[in-house]
C-alpha cells in the first residue's frame, strides 16, 4: 500500500473527487445492468466464507491417520502417486498410470486401493450406493478421504500427465466418450459443454474442451453443494451428469469415469487447485 | 556376393528395419480405436430403474452425429440432406388432423424437467423442459439458451389463427421440429421429443398451442 501513496494529500482529494464523481454518474447504470446473473454470482460468493467441507477435510485427515479396518492400519503409507503417504500434491497429477495395478487410476480409485489393500477393506463395499451419501445426511468415509486429501492441495498447479500410453490411451477415450451420444434424449457431454456461454436455465455450463472453462470445473470438484447439504466427489459429478443425460447408473470407479476426468484433467492443466469448493 | 544381389541384401534389411519400427512405434503409440471406447462404455453403466443398457445402443444417427462432433468439422451434405429426407418422411403427424391444444398445459409441460432418468418412476408423464433451454413466454426469466430464443414464436410468423390453412405451413413445420428435429438440422442437440416418445402427441398439442395460439403469453 504504501507505494501507491499519493505524491500529495492535493492530488489524492482531486483524483477521489473524480472517482467519487465517476462512480455516482455511473451508479444508475450499473444498477440497472445488475442482472439475475450478477445476483447468482454474488449469491455464489457470499457462500464462500465458511465452507462446510473443512469439517469432511478434518475427518478425513483423521480416517487417513487412525488405524482402522480388517488389518488394524493407518492410510499414512497410501502412495497417491507421489510416494508413499505422500499427498500435498497428489489430487493435482491425477488420474495417472500406477505401476502396482497396472492401471491409470483417479483419486477416489487409489484412495479405495489403499482402503483395500492397507485397511483390509472390501472392494465390493463400494459403490455408487455406498460411497455417495445421502442429501443432509453424513459422508461416507471416501467422501471425507476425498476432502482431506483435496485440501492438502489447494492452489497447487494441474499438471496430469500424458506420458505412458495408457495414460494416453484414457485421454482419447475419454475424449471419445465425450462425444458419445445416446439414450432416449441422444445427449453426450459435449450437448452441453462443447461452447461457450451456454446455461441451462441459469446455470453456467462451462466448455470442458477449452482450457479455461475446464481449469475452473476441475479446479473446483470435490464441492459442498449447498442445496444437497452434502459434500460431492468427481466421480458423483460425471454419475449425476449421466443420470440428467438419460444414460444408465454410471459405475462407481468404472473405466468411463476415469477416462473423462483424464480428458477434463488434461484440458485443465496450468489451473490451480481449489478444491473442495462450494457450490449452490 | 555380386554387386546386385549385395544391394539386394541390403534393401530387404533395410526393409525389414523400417517394418519392424513401424510396427514398434505403432505399437507405442496406438490409440485406442473407437471400438474400444465403445467396450469401455458398455462396461461402465448398470441397467437401474426404467435407464436399461440398450440406451449404450447408438442409433445411427446419434453415431454419426458423435463421430462428426468428435472430429470438429461439419457434417457432409449428402449425408446430412440423406438424413434429413428419411427422418422427415418418418414424422407422424396427428391423426385427428387437430395441432392445437391447451396452451396453459403447455406451459406447464415446458416447466417439468421430468421423465426417463434412472431416478424417475416409471409411468408418470413426463415434462419436455422448454425452458432448460428455450426463452418462451415473458413472465419465466429463468431460461437456458442452448436453443433459440421463441418468444412471440408465433406472432413473429403472423400466426393469427393456427387452425386456418394460412397457418398450415408454420403449424406442420413447428410439429415436425419436437417430433423429430433431426429432420431440419441432422446433427441437432433437441431431443426427439415425439420420435422418442417423450411426449404424448396430446401432450405435443398442448406445447403446440403454447408457441403458436395467439393467446398464449408467448405471443403477447
Amino acid at each position: 500500500m504504501i507505494q501507491n501513496r499519493p505524491e500529495s494529500p492535493v492530488k489524492y482529494a482531486q483524483a477521489a473527487t473524480f472517482l467519487i464523481a465517476a462512480f455516482m454518474s455511473l451508479t444508475p447504470v450499473l444498477a440497472q445492468q445488475k442482472s439475475s446473473q450478477d445476483a447468482i454470482n454474488e449469491y455464489r460468493q457470499s457462500l464462500q466464507d465458511g465452507n462446510p467441507a473443512d469439517l469432511n477435510a478434518a475427518r478425513g485427515e483423521a480416517y487417513w491417520k487412525v488405524k482402522r479396518g480388517p488389518l488394524n492400519k493407518s492410510l499414512e503409507e497410501c502412495d497417491l502417486g507421489l510416494g508413499a503417504g505422500k499427498v500435498k500434491g497428489a489430487v493435482a497429477v491425477l488420474p495417472k498410470y500406477f505401476a502396482d495395478t497396472q492401471k491409470v487410476m483417479d483419486v477416489e480409485g487409489r484412495l479405495v486401493h489403499c482402503l483395500v489393500t492397507l485397511q483390509g477393506a472390501k472392494r465390493e463395499d463400494f459403490s455408487a450406493r455406498t460411497v455417495y451419501s445421502g442429501e443432509g445426511q453424513k459422508a461416507s468415509v471416501v467422501e471425507d478421504l476425498v476432502a482431506f486429501v483435496y485440501d492438502e492441495s489447494r492452489d497447487i498447479t494441474i499438471n496430469v500427465p500424458q506420458t505412458h500410453k495408457e495414460e494416453k490411451a484414457s485421454y482419447e477415450r475419454g475424449r471419445q466418450t465425450f462425444f458419445f451420444k445416446g439414450g432416449p434424449y441422444d445427449f453426450s457431454c459435449a450437448s452441453c459443454h462443447s461452447e461457450d456461454g451456454k446455461r441451462i436455465r441459469l446455470q453456467d455450463l462451462p466448455n470442458l474442451t477449452k482450457p479455461g472453462p475446464a481449469q475452473a470445473a476441475f479446479s473446483q470438484w470435490p464441492a459442498y453443494r449447498v442445496s444437497q447439504g452434502a459434500l460431492r466427489t468427481m466421480q458423483w459429478r460425471l454419475y449425476d451428469c449421466f443420470r440428467q443425460q438419460r444414460f444408465p447408473e454410471l459405475q462407481y470407479l468404472s473405466q468411463t469415469s476415469v477416462d473423462l476426468i483424464t480428458f477434463m484433467g488434461v484440458n485443465a492443466n496450468g489451473g490451480k487447485m481449489a478444491a473442495p469448493a462450494l457450490k449452490r | 556376393m555380386n554387386k546386385v544381389a549385395r544391394t539386394l541384401v541390403n534393401s530387404a534389411q533395410t526393409a525389414i528395419i523400417i517394418i519392424a519400427t513401424l510396427m514398434v512405434l505403432s505399437a507405442c503409440t496406438s490409440l485406442p480405436t473407437p471400438a474400444e471406447a465403445l467396450a469401455a462404455i458398455k462396461g461402465s453403466f448398470n441397467e437401474r430403474g426404467i435407464a436399461k443398457l440398450d440406451r449404450l445402443d447408438q442409433t445411427e444417427i446419434q453415431k454419426i452425429c458423435s463421430e462428426v462432433n468428435a472430429s470438429g468439422k461439419d457434417l457432409d451434405k449428402p449425408t446430412r440432406e440423406r438424413i434429413e429426407k428419411n427422418v422427415l418422411a418418418s414424422i407422424k403427424y396427428p391423426v385427428d388432423g387437430k395441432f392445437i391444444g391447451d396452451w396453459r398445459e403447455g406451459e406447464k409441460i415446458a416447466q417439468n424437467g421430468r421423465g426417463m432418468q434412472f431416478s424417475d418412476a416409471a409411468g408418470v408423464p413426463n415434462g419436455s423442459n422448454c425452458y432448460a433451454c428455450h426463452q418462451l413466454t415473458p413472465q419465466e426469466i429463468s431460461f437456458g439458451n442452448q436453443g433459440p430464443s421463441l418468444l412471440k414464436y408465433g406472432s413473429l410468423r403472423q400466426v393469427k389463427d393456427p387452425s386456418s390453412p394460412d397457418s398450415e405451413a408454420i403449424v406442420k413445420y413447428t410439429w415436425g421440429r419436437i417430433y423429430n428435429t433431426h429432420a431440419f438440422n441432422a446433427c441437432s442437440n433437441m431431443p426427439r421429443f415425439g420420435d422418442a416418445g417423450i411426449l404424448t402427441p396430446a401432450q405435443m398439442k398442448d406445447v403446440m398451442a403454447l408457441l403458436l395460439s395467439p393467446d398464449s403469453p408467448v405471443n403477447k
